[in-house]
This record gives structure tokens, sequence and C-alpha cells, in this order.
């Protein structure tokens, strides 16, 4: 099949590849997804004390529109609050890749990874 | 000397056509060439036609040792598959109205028995061995009083394995069931000797042996004379079993394409063999991977591998200098990966990591070597972006993780 030039761009250059510690309190780490459907998203966000993703990390299993997505999710989600960040929808990561129908799945799953790391990180701070 | 990129290694979804093939149709199309009716009795233009087409017939016999008689033209495996299988059980159906095949065979045979089951046929598809051959123990038990036809691919698409056509002929045989098999794959890759090899039905097409695609064949046994039923009605061409029109060129191209693979087949496999060895080689050393299928009971021209915790979509994108095929299936709407590797009993993760790679008459020694440092550069690239790498790397089982499944 045909990839959008976008799709391609951020296949062959993954932003902000890697992996954070994901016992560190401020981490927050999102997996989602299963081998057996061929896609496995790890999103990792760090938070800083206002509150304000300052860092962004993933690693994708998965098609080439699944790893552009979550690459693309990793820069829309650094310098934005948790607040703003539940906001951003799989609608928005597909348009702006220009994924075709049978590539939404991807999409729907980075917006769950976002909600996953969100979801984690909460959990660390629930006590406190 | 320069590669010609994209390189081509997907030999098995089709090959081009040979130039000394085309050049062949070429004759027959033009006022100039050959361009008359087979059917029409009434003039020149016709018997030359007709000329032509047996002797097409002849060599299409040639290669698989059969009788010209007993080959009858159809546009291709798919319709051959259809034509043997759907025609034989409707001819016998008095006598049993069971079929056994396999998990394996190519959706022209599995989507052919199932359209039988919903005219009330029963039919048994049977899982193979891990290495994807079929189990001959395990075929003999399924056949049954009322099993009337079986029908089982000499070699696989996916994998390349070779089943072994003469021993489950000959259980076939010794219990008077139907034995048709889909060669579309086997054709100038194995010996084929219809002579002695105990089917009653066997299916070829041109495409995959360097001829044109639109045309095929059914071998149909004389002796013991088997019958099916038409599935194509109208001026009652191929003794009634297949009516319309025979296409002179496409017939023209696969007689030659047959004669060609019937002269050049042994040492043509030899090289490639090496070709295939050597990409083997140059891959088998690196970190999880497997070969799928069985090694040795395998056509030269097929290697089938699964790079473990990369998914295969992702790397034929990396792999873009290349032409291959993945056992994912991302694209489609099912996220189902290939029903073949399913069925040898990998799982899914080895199933969507799977490239099968395909050579021919055109691959060179310069493409393997280019090839192997391509996948080698495009699997690291891609575990180094693979969370279940990392994961495998870190010593966790993945089968112990709990997946959040959509």
């Amino acid at each position: 099949m045909a990839y959008t030039e976008k799709v391609i761009d951020h296949y062959e250059n993954p932003r902000n590849v890697g992996s954070m510690d994901k016992e560190d309190p401020s981490v927050g780490t999102g997996m989602v997804g299963a081998p057996a459907c061929g896609d496995v998203m790890r999103l990792q966000i760090k938070v800083n004390e206002q509150g304000i993703i300052e860092d962004a990390k993933f690693k994708t299993y998965g098609c080439g529109s699944a790893i552009a997505s979550s690459s693309l999710v990793t820069e829309w989600v650094k310098g934005k609050t948790l607040d703003e960040v539940k906001m951003i929808r799989n609608k928005d990561i597909a348009e702006e890749l220009e994924l075709p129908p049978v590539k939404i799945h991807c999409s729907v799953l980075a917006e769950d990874a976002i909600a996953a790391a969100i979801a984690d990180y909460q959990s660390k701070h629930v006590a406190a | 000397m320069t590669l010609k990129i994209p390189i081509y290694l997907d030999y098995s979804a089709t090959t081009p056509v040979d130039e000394r093939v085309a050049k062949k149709m070429c004759d027959c199309l033009t006022a100039e060439g050959n361009f008359g009716n087979p059917a029409s009795r009434s003039h020149v233009f016709g018997w030359k036609a007709e000329e032509a087409v047996e002797d097409a017939r002849d060599q299409v016999a040639a290669l698989v040792g059969a009788d010209a008689k007993e080959i009858v033209w159809t546009s291709g495996a798919t319709e051959s598959n259809n034509l043997a299988i759907k025609g034989a059980a409707q001819f016998y159906k008095k006598k049993g109205r069971h079929i056994v095949t396999m998990t394996t065979e190519h959706k022209a045979v599995i989507d052919t028995c199932r359209a039988l089951e919903r005219e009330g046929f029963e039919v048994t598809y049977l899982d193979p061995e891990p290495n994807g051959l079929m189990d001959i123990d395990k075929f003999k038990a399924a056949l049954r009083d009322d099993t009337v036809l079986a029908s089982v691919m000499f070699v696989n698409n996916e994998i390349g394995v070779v089943q072994d056509i003469a021993q489950l002929g000959s259980i076939c045989r010794e219990k008077g069931i139907i034995f048709h098999v889909d060669a579309a794959q086997a054709t100038g890759k194995v010996k084929i000797d219809l002579e002695n090899l105990p089917v009653d039905l066997m299916s070829f097409c041109a495409h995959k042996t360097y001829g044109p695609k639109g045309i095929g064949a059914l071998y149909v046994r004389r002796k013991p004379r088997i019958r099916v039923e038409a599935q194509t009605h109208g001026g009652g061409h191929e003794r009634g079993m297949r009516s319309g029109t025979l296409a002179t060129h496409q017939i023209v191209g696969m007689g030659e394409a047959f004669r060609l693979a019937g002269l050049e087949m042994a040492s043509e496999n030899e090289r490639i063999r090496m070709l295939r060895d050597r990409l083997w080689a140059g891959l088998q050393d690196m970190e999880e991977v497997y070969l799928n299928g069985d090694f040795e009971q395998r056509v030269p021209h097929n290697l089938n591998v699964s790079f473990n915790y990369v998914e295969g979509e992702s790397l034929i994108m990396a792999l873009k200098d290349i032409a291959v095929s993945s056992g994912s299936a991302c694209t489609s709407a099912s996220l189902e990966p290939s029903y073949v590797l399913r069925a040898l009993g990998r799982n899914d993760e080895l199933a969507h990591s799977s490239i099968r790679f395909t050579f021919g008459r055109y691959t060179t020694a310069e493409e393997i070597d280019y090839v192997i440092a391509l996948v080698k550069r495009a699997v690291g690239k891609l575990r180094e972006l693979s969370p279940l790498w990392e994961m495998y790397k870190d010593g966790i089982d993945l089968s112990s993780v709990q997946w959040a499944h959509h």
C-alpha cells in the first residue's frame, strides 16, 4: 500500500525513540496493543512539578502507520499539561498523518497509549 | 555491476514472461500473425491456430508426463482448482459427499471447498505438521467410506514445502478416492511425472513459470477415466469440460514457457538453490531468526523467514529496495496474520514477523548480497524501535504479559 509522505517521514526519522525509568515517580508509562494483533505501542511521559510534560519517549512494534502515530504523539504531548493532552483525539492523529481507513486503528492505539500513560502517572500520585 | 533497484524477490507471486515466450505470443496476435480462432474449421486461419494450440498442449503435457488429450485449457490455476474440485465433487456426489483437504491450501482450493459445503458437502481441513508437511497417517485417518475427493497442493505458495504427492495419491487410489493436486507453484521446480504419479486431477498455471497471466490448464486423467462436470457452459470447447474461445497467444505462451522449463529446470534449480542457501547463510547468524517450513522438503525458490519482534509490514517498508511479501496482514481489516503460518502452529508474533523471499530466473548473487546487508540493517533499526525486543533483551517472557487486546 502507498504511505503518505508524513508517515514515511516519521517512519524513517522517528522522533523521541527510547525508554525512561518506569519506576521514576515523574514518569508515566502506557503500553497498549498486543503482539497477536501486530501492534504494541509504549509511550512514556515525564511530568515536571508544574504538571507539564517535559519529555516523551516511545517504542512501537507495528506497521509504519503505528510507528508514525506514536512518533507524532511524542511531539504533540511535549510542553503540554495532562489536561491539554487528554484532548488529543485519534481523529486528529489520523488527519495529520492522512491515514487510510484500514490504518485508523493505529491512531486509536496512539490515543489509548496517551490515556494509559496519564493513568499510570496519576496512579503514582494518588496517595500524595 | 550496477544493481537494478527495486530487486524483484517475489517470484511466487508471479514471474516476468520470458523474452522467448513473449516473442512467440506476439506472433499470434496481429493480422500478419497466427490470429485465427482455433475453433474455425472452414479455413486455414482456424487450422493454423488449432495447430499452434495443439503443439502447446503437447508441450504442457510433456513437462508433466501426461498425454496431450488429458490437458484442458483454463484461465489459470484458480479456475482449474474450481473445475477440478467442484466438477469432480458434483459428478461423483452419488459416491459420497465428503472431501479432505489441508488448512494450508491456496484460497482457490479452500474457498471452493467452502462453496461445496454450502451445497451440502462435508469438508475436513487437515493441519500440517509444524514443518508444513502432511502427516501420512493423519491423512489416512481422515479418509472415510463416503470420501469422494481429496485435494492437496504440490508446493505451498507461502513456505515452499513439497508434499509427498506420490504417497498421498497411492492411499487415495487404494480407497478409490479421486485425488486432486494444485501444482500452480510446482511446474519447473519439481519433477512431475503423471504417468507414474497416482494423481487424477492436477491444476497448472503459466504465470509462475515465466508464461503469461490468464492462462492455465487442468490435467484430467484418462486411465482410469476421471469425469468432471463443466462449470462454464457454451460452445463445448475442450471436450465440453470448459467452453470459451481458446486464447491462442496465451496458450502458445504457456506451451513455450513449459517447454523452456523442461529444458532448463535442472540447471536453473541448481543455480537458484545456491542463491537461496547464500541468503539463508547470510541471515541465519542473526538473533531470533526462524525459518518457516521444512528446509529439506522444499523448493529451492523459497525462503520464508520470521524476524522475531519486528512486524512484517514495517519491515517491508524498510526493505523498499526489494520486492517481497509478508505473512503479516496489517493492511487487511481483519489484522489476522498468515493463515498458513498459523496452521504451522507459529505464534502470532512470529506469524506477523515473516517475510517471504522467492527467487527465480533473473536473480543474481550480487542482488542476494545486497539483500543480506539491507535486511540486517532494517531489522536492527526496527528492533531498536521495538518494545518487544527490549522486553526480550530484559529477559521478560512475552507470553506471561497481560496484553490489552483490542
